[in-house]
């Protein structure tokens, strides 16, 4: 099995450095792209590929790449940013690819910023990798000597300077257009869409943005084309992907496997399965922001399609298993504490809706709910969606809680009749 | 006032950005990177360094989590509060804390050496419950681990 | 034009607009809380989420918020339906979760948008049960009240403060449901604009604090449409009365002049008709040389034999009395025997500029016109404290130019977040010639600072280099020639270029120069505009009506022809040297002076007529565009001696002249008189309808039909309620009873629509939300330019200003709060009026070896001052910037030379 994003990151060893990443044919892409590609050549590869971004939307790259302005008219100025805030409770895939091969990365990030004509990048890196910011730091300069980043790379006229930007900590910012507030040094409220940041985005200049995962993909794909890279995937939507399993499963990580594996491989192979005196109860596939699931749905494939057939989403990949030991409800408030607490307090319904969510909850672990609460809880689950919120972090938000609802409800029910949480 | 220090890793921000305002983030971190946290002082003396108002300075700082507005400890341990901790337990961990410093979230120790503060997913999930102390993560943390965590910050 | 379907009705609509403007435009009751007309939107709120639908087949719909969606050929939209009102009834519920529902403590209760939203939603009952979010308050100075737990978190107030207004001193805070809105910290709220934030605020987070100590619903107010008196502006407004006192102004809606909003100094001006220095009593100088009070008729008769046939009587006008009030004295002294209030040199300039006006071929913009503008050039003024509305103008012309751009990013101008982002720092051309630093520094691409010739030459040069024909400044020095040429450049690539000057400099060959500038560019076939400032309220008016100026009537006493002067509503001490002025006055045997405030020229009269201020009165001004608009009165003052000037003076005339038989009675016989004596004043006639007009038979009621306590207000006086008062000069009634409907744009009394309580109700009364009212905006302009004109450039150039060894240049310098007369009685801007001071270079100050705060002698006009030194790096060497018109600094005529003597203390 293939696992070209992961194949050289050994746990619990430094990353390559420039030479040793060159020795396993780093930074090849970008020779290939730069000296034998046009722009456009390498936005129309990748949108042959049918890569989907990785960061939770799932858009298509390609596409997204096609709609910058390019050629004479377009804007001097251009962005190029790398998205790695990953902030989101439950994800942890892109630490390991920031960590065990930035070069991979910026390699990526180079050829990607070269196929929209882009001068200018940043790396938004989320605030608590520290150890991320130090081998990136370490790997721009190193690929700054190269003559990799800079002007004129591999003298071919194309200049590019790549920064790292550390957050302070707001899962918000990790929404693109927060995104590009926090990076201009502004309160990160989310932009209004239309305009998209292709034509309107980083100090007002066209910009495009990909995640850590989605991006790591590009050398891979300059190097080995289209076919290749879709069929990595079991179920035809291309590549591999970084799953991630946490909660009471016997082996908690993360791992590079064919897009489209099944739930069930993910979780009892890969993960170990269940802790010994856990069963499982239900869990979150793609993160927070993602809907449940149970049991029934073991044998659906982690991809795009399949999750959203079944009422949920691949978000980020990473499950987030519910047991038998725990509160439903109890989890659920904390996740709609998280999300209460993270919202930018630019819309109505998120920033008076989720703490309202949260109190009642609050008040059904503590006993002291009513029927009517259900209702209350519905009534947000319907009107926090998407197009009536700003962005999209109320609507993630009420996926866990709506599908709690859904699957859990009898333990709602019986937090109201016994006037306690049942496991407490 | 600015120390020379500080003023000059702003300087070196700058040159990163098309106008001053834009770096206020990056001063903001700075200046809580060399003092530990943000004073009324400092917002002004940034706005002052940026040409921009101690509103401008301020709106941003307290939108940000991690930009300290009131005076920490020495240390400051972030415990993850969120969901994969909650699971596996931050909650005892948080308990323990409270035993060994007395302080709640939110509080400092007497001494001034320890600030503790719940934070949103550290994104180390695998190795819940998690918390970072200064640069340091601290995984797959168990009530007994603290003590000897805790010592290692004078 | 496109067509829409709204609720399965088509509807043909305008382009490019918002689908929630258009709704509103269309009379459809659709909430909103962040879009405001004059802002754009954000979509923070919510509110206004309406059905749409992909097309015909489409039945399941989704909800879209209308004011970020434009209007699309086709559309299909759902905006009364369930799920919609569903999800509305759902934002009112989650605004009202924390909202402290205290609406009746709260100043904004009766007339506040969320209280109309919230009922419009048919938000009933709330479900919320858990504690409330409280914040703590902040003290913001003496305008605005601060009450953040009211805050609905519209953004609003932070979008108008920042974006709208530029000001820096106010932000949003935190984030999540802590967002808070104020300052950093406490303090007074430094943009001149702030007094805004009542109106645009939704709720009673922002309440007008001056309202607060005499506190009075919306219902309770008798109101009637007025104009500000407080510059030359004539922004119109609305001012209402209880219990015999003004309690508040708003700002009136008048899609030419003021748009949404007016500045602190007209909002908070008002207290001086409620000050204690009011004139109430007619006063006569008995044999004692005491003032006694007497009355009407004993005042008649004495005025009849001082005017008896040959009697030497002159009569002195006022630049902040009314066209009729000015026009009535003239008539009463004789036109040879008028003077205008003003002095020779600001009575020629304002000829010099009437003159461009009347002959040239530039247009004078409205303030509207001014927002447009893609290029400016101030020539000499420090708008924001001179017209502080224009400076608001100023504020978003400088968005025109980069706005083209964005517009052609397919961005709709009114996707207000998405324009900003998109158009970060950039601002259209925009230069700032002034002899100190102004408050539009921040916005200009360039500022220069001179001296008042300097300045002068700057223009000129300008004007060169647009036009071939214009005259040369030669001896050129400094940096100058390439800053005209830059200047010059970029006024010549602007689709709309404005100049924009005025007399505060008093400087002829400014004005000049501005003339020059604007012509060079009419004559390259540019639609440019010239633009001049005036100081008062009727500055233009009156100086259409003519006349000699202060310095003849001066003269006129001095040869014996002014035994008598009547003086119209001014004090001659803020118009010339207090020396002059008490010969003046000493020689005039009887002084008569008709004004509403003791002053030091009313301390030297011999017979004090009392008179209504603007609220106690009807008449018309001219602004500084050449609009004549109509103030009337709001209500009827108890005592029947307080009557308008032009009644007064009316009356005179009857008991003069025509034997006690009047011949002009209501204000229309005033203004007929006026247009028969001047045609140029024909179209005043049309700015409001007739005394005599009814609607359905019925008057205009001042007072909303929820006016309260009518029959018991009065019971402590009176038993039996009195007869309500008539007006025999509009077609407003004193009283709730008339009209219910919307009457006539010029004579709004006050905005109200069913369901509409709150400013935003002036939607109701818009042709499109945001544009000209129903029948048009209020005023008439009077003056056009010639665009066939055969100007011929001025040749004026003075030349360059050479520092004296010994003496100071003074100029004046303006400021918003303190620089004028009457709002300075104000107390909230009494408390804000800075200390006098004598503003100079550093270099200056080196030479002089004084330091901040040194006092230093000056001599000035055969004066001497004894002022604080100020140090401002702008003011270039060998001048001194003098405040004017505070307490403790002269008030008249600057630029003078002057001496310092004895420095330091
Ligand atoms: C509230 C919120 C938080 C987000 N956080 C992240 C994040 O931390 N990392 C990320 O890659 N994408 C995040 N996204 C998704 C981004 O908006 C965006 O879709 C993504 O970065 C695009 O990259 P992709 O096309 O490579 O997936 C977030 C979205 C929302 C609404
Ligand atoms: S849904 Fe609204 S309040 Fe919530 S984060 Fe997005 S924009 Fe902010
Ligand atoms: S008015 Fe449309 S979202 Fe606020």
């Amino acid at each position: 099995m293939e696992r070209p994003l992961t194949q050289y990151i050994q746990a619990n060893k430094p990353p390559m450095n420039l030479s040793e990443y060159e020795k396993v044919g780093g930074y090849k892409a970008l020779h290939k792209a730069l000296k034998e590609m046009k722009p456009q050549e390498v936005q129309k590869l990748v949108l042959d590929s049918n890569l989907k971004g990785r960061g939770g939307a799932g858009f298509s790259t390609g596409t997204k790449w096609s709609l910058i302005p390019m050629g004479e008219n377009a804007p001097a100025e251009k962005y190029f940013i790398c998205n790695a805030d990953e902030m989101e409770p439950g994800t942890f895939k892109d630490r390991l690819l920031l960590e065990g091969n930035p070069h991979q990365l910026i390699e990526g990030i180079i050829i990607s910023a070269y196929a929209i004509q882009a001068n200018k990048g940043f790396i938004f890196l989320r605030w608590a990798y520290k150890k991320a910011a130090d081998v990136i730091l370490k790997s721009i300069s190193e690929a700054y000597s190269a003559g990799y980043i800079g002007n004129n790379i591999l003298g071919t006229g194309f200049n590019f300077n790549l920064y790292l930007h550390r957050s302070v900590g707001r899962y918000i910012c990790g929404e693109e257009t927060a995104l590009l507030n926090a990076l201009e040094g502004k309160r990160a409220i989310p932009r209004a869409k239309p305009p998209y940041p292709n034509i309107s985005g980083l100090f007002g200049k066209p910009t495009t943005m990909n995640s850590v995962e989605t991006l790591s993909f590009i050398p891979h794909i300059v190097n080995n084309g289209a076919t290749w890279f879709k069929d990595l995937s079991i179920t035809g939507e291309g590549g591999t992907k970084i799953y991630g399993v946490s909660g009471k499963v016997k082996n908690p990580g993360a791992w590079e496997l064919p897009l489209g594996t099944t739930i069930r491989e993910i979780i009892f192979e890969h993960a170990g399965g269940m802790k010994n005196g856990f069963t499982l109860k239900g869990f979150l596939p793609g993160g927070a922001s993602t809907d449940f699931l149970t049991e029934e749905h073991l044998d659906v494939n982690m991809d795009y399609a399949s999750l959203g057939k079944v009422g949920s989403r691949l978000g980020t990949g990473t499950m987030i298993i519910l047991d038998d030991k725990t509160c439903p409800v109890g989890m659920v408030h904390n996740l709609e504490h998280f999300f209460a607490q993270e919202s930018c307090g630019w819309c109505t319904p998120c920033r008076e809706g989720l703490p309202w969510v949260e109190k009642i909850l609050f008040s059904l672990e503590e006993g002291t709910g009513r029927m009517e609460d259900i209702d209350l809880l519905l009534f947000h689950a319907k009107h926090l969606a998407p197009g009536r919120t700003f962005c999209a972090l109320a609507p993630g938000a009420v996926e866990p809680l709506q599908s709690s609802l859904k699957y859990f409800r009898d333990d709602y029910i019986k937090h109201i009749h016994d006037k306690r949480c049942p496991w407490r | 006032m600015l120390t020379k220090e500080e003023q000059k890793d702003i300087e070196e921000e700058l040159k990163v950005v098309p106008y001053k305002k834009a770096a206020t983030t990056e001063a903001l971190k700075i200046i809580q990177k060399h003092r530990g946290w943000v004073s009324d002082e400092a917002v002004k003396d940034i706005a002052e360094f940026l040409a921009i108002t101690p509103d401008e300075v301020d709106g941003v700082a307290t939108f940000h989590s991690l930009i300290f507005r009131r005076e920490v400890g020495k240390h400051v341990i972030l415990l993850c509060d969120s969901v994969c901790c909650y699971i596996l337990g931050y909650r005892q961990i948080l308990v323990q804390l409270h035993k060994k410093l007395n302080i709640q979230f939110g509080e400092t120790t007497t001494d001034g050496k320890f600030t503790l503060l719940p934070i949103s997913c550290l994104g180390t999930c695998d190795h819940a419950p998690a918390m970072m102390i200064d640069n340091d993560l601290h995984q797959d943390l168990t009530p007994e681990k603290i003590d000897s965590i805790l010592e290692k910050y004078p | 034009m496109i067509n829409i379907i709204i609720d399965d009705k088509e509807y043909t609509v305008t382009p490019q607009k918002s689908l929630l403007e258009v709704c509103l435009s269309l009379g459809l009751n659709l909430p909103y809380f962040c879009w405001h007309p004059a802002m754009g939107s954000v979509g923070a709120c919510r509110q206004c989420g309406v059905k749409s639908y992909k097309d015909e087949k489409d039945t399941k719909g989704r909800i879209v918020m209308a004011c970020m969606e434009p209007v699309r050929e086709g559309m299909r939209i759902g905006v009364f339906e369930d799920e919609a009102r569903e999800f509305r009834a759902g934002v009112s519920e989650w605004l009202m979760a924390n909202h402290p529902h205290d609406c009746p403590v709260c100043d904004e209760g009766g007339e506040c948008h969320l209280q109309d939203m919230t009922v419009m939603n048919g938000h009933a009952y709330r479900r919320f049960h858990f504690k409330k979010r409280t914040y703590r308050n902040q003290y913001l100075g003496p305008f605005v009240n601060h009450e953040m737990n009211r805050c609905i978190h519209c953004y609003r107030c932070v979008r108008f403060y920042r974006g709208y207004a530029g000001g820096r001193d106010f932000n949003n805070f935190a984030s999540r449901n802590h967002v808070y809105f104020g300052r950093h910290e406490d303090g007074v709220l430094q943009n001149e604009f702030s007094g805004n934030l009542v109106e645009v605020c939704p709720t009673g987070v922002f309440t007008d604090k001056t309202l607060k100590k005499h506190y009075t619903r919306k219902w309770d107010f008798t109101s009637a449409p007025s104009i500000c008196t407080h510059c030359g502006l004539g922004c119109n407004v609305i001012a209402g009365e209880r219990y015999g006192s003004l309690r508040r102004i708003r700002s009136r809606y008048n899609g030419e002049v003021n748009g949404y909003f007016i500045c602190n100094r007209g909002r908070y001006g008002y207290e001086f008709v409620n000050h204690e220095k009011r004139i109430k009593k007619i006063l006569i100088r008995n044999t004692l040389g005491d003032l006694e009070e007497t009355d009407k008729e004993t005042v008649m008769m004495h005025a009849a034999q001082l005017f008896s046939a040959r009697a030497a009587v002159i009569g002195i006008g006022s630049p902040r009395a009314s066209l009729e009030s000015n026009f009535t004295l003239q008539k009463l002294v004789g036109k040879s025997n008028y003077f205008q209030g003003v002095s020779g040199r600001e009575a020629e300039l304002m000829n010099t500029i009437l003159g461009i006006l009347r002959k040239g071929p530039a247009r004078s913009p409205s303030l509207k016109d001014i927002e447009k503008a893609d290029a400016v050039l101030v020539i000499g003024e420090d708008v924001t404290n001179t017209a502080p509305m224009l400076a608001l103008a100023l504020r978003q012309s400088v968005r025109q130019k980069p706005l083209e751009k964005i517009k052609a990013m397919n961005v709709p101008e009114w996707q207000d977040a998405a324009v900003r982002e998109a158009m970060q720092q950039e601002k259209g051309p925009f230069y700032i010639a002034s002899c100190n630093e102004t408050n539009l520094d921040d916005i200009a691409t360039k500022t220069f600072h001179g001296s008042p010739d300097d300045i002068a030459r700057l223009g000129f040069e300008v004007a060169a280099h647009l036009s071939a024909t214009a005259p040369r400044v030669s001896n050129q020095v400094s940096e100058m020639p390439a800053l005209a040429e830059e200047i010059a450049t970029a006024l010549k690539e602007a689709k709309r270029p404005l100049v924009v000057s005025g007399i505060s400099s008093l400087s002829t060959e400014m004005i000049h120069a501005a003339a020059n500038v604007a012509w060079a560019l009419c004559g390259s076939g540019k639609r440019a505009e010239l633009s001049f400032i005036m100081p008062e309220a009727n500055s233009l008016g009156t100086s259409m009506l003519g006349g000699k100026s202060l310095d003849d009537a001066f003269e006129a006493a001095v040869r014996g022809r002014a035994e008598t002067v009547v003086v119209l509503e001014n004090d001659l001490y803020r118009r010339t040297a207090k020396d002059t002025v008490d010969k003046f006055l000493d020689t005039c045997k009887n002084v008569i002076v008709l004004d509403y405030l003791k002053n030091e020229t009313t301390a030297k009269a011999d017979v004090i007529i009392p008179v209504g201020t603007f609220i106690e009165s009807d008449g018309t001004f001219v602004n500084n565009e050449g609009r004549a608009q109509r103030y009337y009165q709001v209500y009827l003052p108890s005592d029947p001696n307080l009557m308008e000037s032009w009644r007064w003076l009316g009356e005179m005339i009857g008991q003069v002249k025509e034997n006690s038989k009047p011949s002009m009675n209501n204000f229309a016989d005033f203004t007929n008189a006026l247009v028969d004596s001047y045609p140029e004043f024909e179209d005043i006639k049309e700015i409001t309808p007739p005394p005599d007009f009814r609607i359905a038979g019925e008057k205009i009621p001042r007072q909303p039909h929820r006016y309260s306590g009518r029959t018991a207000m009065l019971a402590n006086i009176h038993v039996s309620e009195p007869k309500p008062p008539e007006d025999p000069d509009s077609p407003l009634s004193f009283t709730m009873e008339g009209y219910r409907n919307e009457p006539p744009s010029s004579i709004i009394p006050f905005y109200w629509s069913p369901g509409w309580n709150s400013v935003q109700s002036i939607n109701k009364y818009q042709i499109e939300v945001g544009g000209s009212l129903h029948g048009g905006d209020p005023g008439k302009r009077l003056i056009e330019p010639d665009p066939k004109s055969n100007y011929k450039y001025f040749t004026d150039i003075p030349e360059a200003f050479k520092i004296r060894d010994n003496e100071f240049l003074t100029v004046p310098v303006y400021h918003i709060y303190g620089s004028e007369e009457m709002s300075n009685l104000a107390p909230g801007i009494a408390s804000l009026i800075p200390k006098p001071y004598a503003a100079m270079n550093p270099d200056d100050a080196g030479k002089l070896k004084v330091k901040k705060g040194d006092e230093i002698n000056l001599i000035m006009i055969d004066q001497s001052y004894r002022l604080p030194v100020e140090i401002k790096r702008e003011i270039p060497k060998g001048i001194l910037g003098i405040p004017v018109g505070l307490p403790g600094t002269p008030h008249y005529v600057l630029p003078a030379w002057c001496k310092i003597s004895g420095n330091k203390t």
